[in-house]
């Protein structure tokens, strides 16, 4: 099974390539600095934003059905999918009615959740990733590594063989406006020839049944604006109350992930154009469980800004991919164990819970405090570690009783040896490349009877 | 005013220079400071690895412990977050509850608490001030860079009280050395380039000293500066706020 | 049961009780007190990656215009009908048909200090695809339709109803080749904003 700290220990061998990765997602955070701190009344904002999302996690069953019944009034067919397999078929079946055999999709991170383009491939129908960092890894045949960066984790060399390879660039060529204007020539032939585009949403409306895409690139907008039929993804999490709200989260969502004012392009769809079909998927796919988990049910207030991977320490030395799982990074943590529990049970440990996540969340998920409640679950439910456990029995045996810690402490601060980091043998971590204090003559306690009694 | 100190396990084992600088900076103050001599540990080391459950045993030591205090006043920020949060016992639950709000981090007492204006105390040293994420961002011991709010410090005004303390400006002067519990063994690659970092841009930013009111970061910045050599040396606040510095040894 | 019966019902089950909205109107009117709205607008335009041009009344337009002769040039403005084509003439058409437009000169209904953002709906697109798949893309904008934040701007554009309409903040852009920016794209490789001041 895959382990976020072992695969970070991989990701820490190339220590450069970690400065590097570190450097370049902290320069993100740097820019929401600024573009929050501008905002005098960005804490507000903040709060504002979570209540929203609270009411509507409150109300969430009635918000769908206005929802579903408005965008019906607008022309849109509404599907609902209990799980990602559901989704899956859903969106086959669409293209199955009109013989389309080739898609094109603009970033959703949904359809990432749902493994949707793999289980089309099977079925013999190809996609092509529109946005450019998406589109990348596509090529390099791996995932995504950030929710709103995809290739954060590669370098531009890198990129210049990938696009050599696939795309006919120069070999060697690694200046990115060249590298994006080969993206964009290629790219360009797919929205033009593709009948179907796959694009998610940030936003949907229950007021008015329109959904909101933001994009900076454009990608979704040509995709959806030149195919005949459009499909839209959406957790049923993305639900908004009326349209007066979205200046709220638009004003957010962008600041937060890139520290721009806002994307290029905040594409409002209401209506199918004339002559083209427009089909909405609500999906749940665990939703409605993590809805029920009192600790956790706050996670879906996520907007997918991706401020908590940027801001985290551990993800910027660890990179998205040790976290095996379609959203990584802090919030990621908190929400793939409701997924699968056992799968994703090293996530919530994979942070020192610093609290920077929450401190930037632009909806005030209180995501270090849910990390910390992860880990009880994970514990109680029995997918923790067997030797951890005995360790943990035996230090909590001795840290309740006083006279054991006692005579621990004079036999060489012996009760240290169940705190994980104490004992110095080659065959524990803490000794690889830190060192301990020399334990002292005297413990405080000693030196407290002989000057203080 | 009834003050207990709790000093936590690892500081009563490891730095005991640290327990008694804080024990001497509050007689100084005029408090009558009780040691309640059972004391162990916050609980924090099982809870924060997921095995809250196993805490009982602990929580209900340090009621019993410090029940007759007006305040209990702890040199280690990351221990009295746990207890603000977490501290209750299936016995005595209503006493551990209100327990909560008496536990103090040293800055935090001195600063909100003991009103401190003055200190007697010199040290004439580049001094870098770690924030130990604990106590800055849970307890909120200074302000946050992810916050669009005021700037405050209060081991930072504390150190300011100090005689030629000369603080060094940091490049990311709130980000987490990576020591993290349990987090510093089980994730060892990340938790180790995390302290290295840390402890760069105080050595690049000229610090001959890192202090912070957390020893737990301490130790572990020290592990690494004293794996590589470096001159740079760690020193818990206390010591620096209480101006002298006794040795046990 | 259907997936729609039982996500409704599991998602009924599972919420908490009722919390209340906050009050929008406060924000509402926190924007109303932001002068110097086109300054704003003008300077947060440019770190966009846009362009913006005052000018004092439609026709100066033309006088900014600067395209390779013979390219194709479409817009919604009738005044304009003289150097553009009529773009509401493509509506029902197929708009691969649009793949070769250099430059589209299209109305924006309002604007946004805060962000630079220009509302653009569906009517004055002409036809939706327009305003992305054009090399070069021209706003046009009056003064006086500048509003200071998103809370003014959804004041604006309440009881209409558009079956399209966008936001539009700079020309296309990405980032995603190691932070770098690079205007252009899948959409307009540039954007200039007429700011029409009397």
């Amino acid at each position: 099974m895959k382990h976020h700290a072992d695969l970070a220990e991989v990701f820490n061998k190339d220590e450069e390539r970690v400065d590097w990765h570190d450097e370049t997602l902290w320069w993100v955070r740097q820019k929401r600095d600024k573009a929050s701190h501008q905002i005098p009344d960005w804490e507000e904002l903040r709060e504002t934003a979570s209540q929203i999302k609270l009411n509507v996690l409150s109300d969430l069953a009635n918000y769908l059905e206005q929802f579903e019944k408005q965008a019906i009034a607008n022309g849109v067919t509404v599907h609902w999918a209990a799980d990602a397999k559901e989704h899956n078929q859903i969106v086959h079946a669409i293209l199955q009615e009109h013989g389309i055999t080739q898609m094109v999709k603009s970033k959703s991170m949904l359809t990432e959740e749902c493994h949707l383009n793999h289980y089309l491939e099977e079925q013999g129908i190809g996609v092509i990733d529109s946005d450019l960092g998406e589109r990348i890894v596509q090529l390099a045949n791996e995932p995504p590594s950030h929710i709103v960066l995809p290739c954060i984790h590669k370098k531009k060399e890198e990129i210049g063989e990938i696009f050599h390879e696939h795309l006919g660039s120069k070999k060697g060529e690694d200046d990115p406006q060249i590298l994006t204007e080969t993206a964009r020539t290629h790219l360009r032939s797919t929205f033009l020839t593709r009948k179907a585009a796959l694009t998610g949403v940030n936003f949907a409306v229950a007021e008015t049944g329109e959904f909101v895409v933001c994009t900076n690139e454009g990608n979704a907008d040509m995709g959806a604006h030149l195919a005949d039929v459009h499909i839209a993804s959406m957790g049923i999490e993305k639900l908004i109350p009326q349209r007066k709200h979205l200046g709220v989260f638009l004003r957010l969502l962008t600041r937060s992930a890139t520290g721009q004012p806002i994307t290029t392009y905040s594409s409002h769809f209401k209506k199918p154009r004339p002559g083209q079909q427009m089909h909405l998927i609500l999906v749940d796919n665990g939703r409605s469980i993590q809805l029920g988990r009192e600790d956790f049910r706050n996670s879906l207030k996520c907007i997918r800004c991706g401020a908590c991977m940027n801001t985290c320490p551990v993800y910027r030395r660890s990179g998205g991919h040790s976290y095996h799982t379609a959203v990584a990074g802090p919030i990621g943590s908190i929400l793939a164990p409701n997924l699968d529990m056992k799968q994703y049970a090293d996530l919530p440990f994979a942070s020192t819970l610093c609290g920077s996540c929450s401190n930037v969340c632009p909806v005030k998920i209180d995501i270090h405090d849910q990390l910390y409640k992860w880990r009880q679950v994970i514990i109680k439910e029995g997918y923790g570690d067997k030797k951890k456990t005995l360790a943990m029995q035996a230090m909590a045996f001795t840290l309740s009783n006083p006279s054991a810690y006692r005579i621990a402490g004079k036999a060489g601060r012996v009760v240290m040896k169940y705190a994980p980091f104490a004992v110095n043998n080659s065959l524990n971590p803490w000794y690889k490349q830190r060192d301990m204090p020399k334990p002292p003559k005297q413990s405080f306690g000693e030196w407290y009877s002989e000057h203080r009694k | 005013m009834k003050v207990g100190l709790f000093i936590p396990c690892y500081v009563d084992q490891f730095y005991p220079n640290a327990a008694i600088a804080t024990l001497e900076l509050l007689e100084k103050q005029g408090i009558a400071v009780g040691y309640p001599a059972r004391q162990t540990c916050c609980g924090q080391p099982m809870a924060n690895s997921g095995y809250e459950h196993l805490t009982e045993g602990c929580n209900s030591l340090f009621v019993d412990n410090f029940a007759g205090y007006d305040y209990i006043v702890t040199p280690s920020g990351s221990c009295a977050l746990h207890l603000k949060e977490h501290l209750h016992t299936k016995k005595n639950n209503g006493v551990a509850l209100g327990m909560r709000k008496k536990i103090y981090e040293l800055t935090e007492f001195l600063t909100d608490v003991l009103k401190v204006k003055k200190l007697d105390a010199k040290f004439p040293h580049r001094v870098g001030l770690h924030q130990s994420c604990h106590g800055q961002r849970g307890l909120k011991l200074a302000q946050m860079t992810e916050l669009t709010a005021a700037p405050f410090s209060k081991p930072a005004a504390l150190l300011g009280m100090v005689e030629g303390v000369e603080l060094v400006p940091l490049t990311r002067p709130d980000e987490c050395c990576g020591f993290g519990g349990t987090f510093c063994v089980a994730e060892e690659a990340v938790s180790v380039k995390m302290g290295k970092d840390r402890v760069a841009d105080h050595e690049q930013n000229g610090a001959e000293y890192i202090t912070a009111a957390d020893l737990s970061c301490l130790m572990h910045m020290e592990g690494i500066l004293h794996r590589k050599n470096s001159s740079v040396k760690v020193i818990h606040i206390a010591e620096i706020l209480n101006g002298v510095k006794e040795e046990v040894v | 049961m259907t997936s729609r019966d039982k996500i409704l019902a599991d998602v009924r089950k599972s919420q908490p009780p009722v919390s209340s909205l906050p009050d929008m109107q406060v924000w509402e009117n926190k924007g109303q007190a932001n002068a110097n709205v086109i300054d704003t607008f003008k300077m947060v335009a440019a770190n966009v990656g846009g362009k913006v041009i005052i000018i004092n009344k439609l026709d100066e337009v033309r006088g900014h215009l600067n395209f390779i002769p013979g390219s194709r040039v479409l817009t919604t403005i009738p005044a304009l009908f003289d150097v553009a084509g009529n773009a509401a003439d493509y509506t029902d058409a197929m708009p691969h048909e649009l793949e070769n437009v250099e430059l589209a000169i299209l109305p924006a209904e309002f604007g946004v200090a805060e962000n630079s953002a220009l509302w653009v709906t569906e009517t004055q697109m002409g036809t939706r695809v327009l305003p992305f798949i054009c090399q070069h893309l021209a706003l046009v904008v009056n003064a006086a339709d500048i509003v200071p934040d998103m809370h003014a701007a959804y004041l604006r554009t309440q009881g209409t109803d558009n079956g399209f309409a966008a936001f539009i903040a700079g020309p296309s852009k990405t980032a995603d080749i190691e932070q770098s920016l690079v205007l252009g794209a899948h959409g307009p490789r540039s954007l200039i904003v007429f700011v029409v001041t009397p």
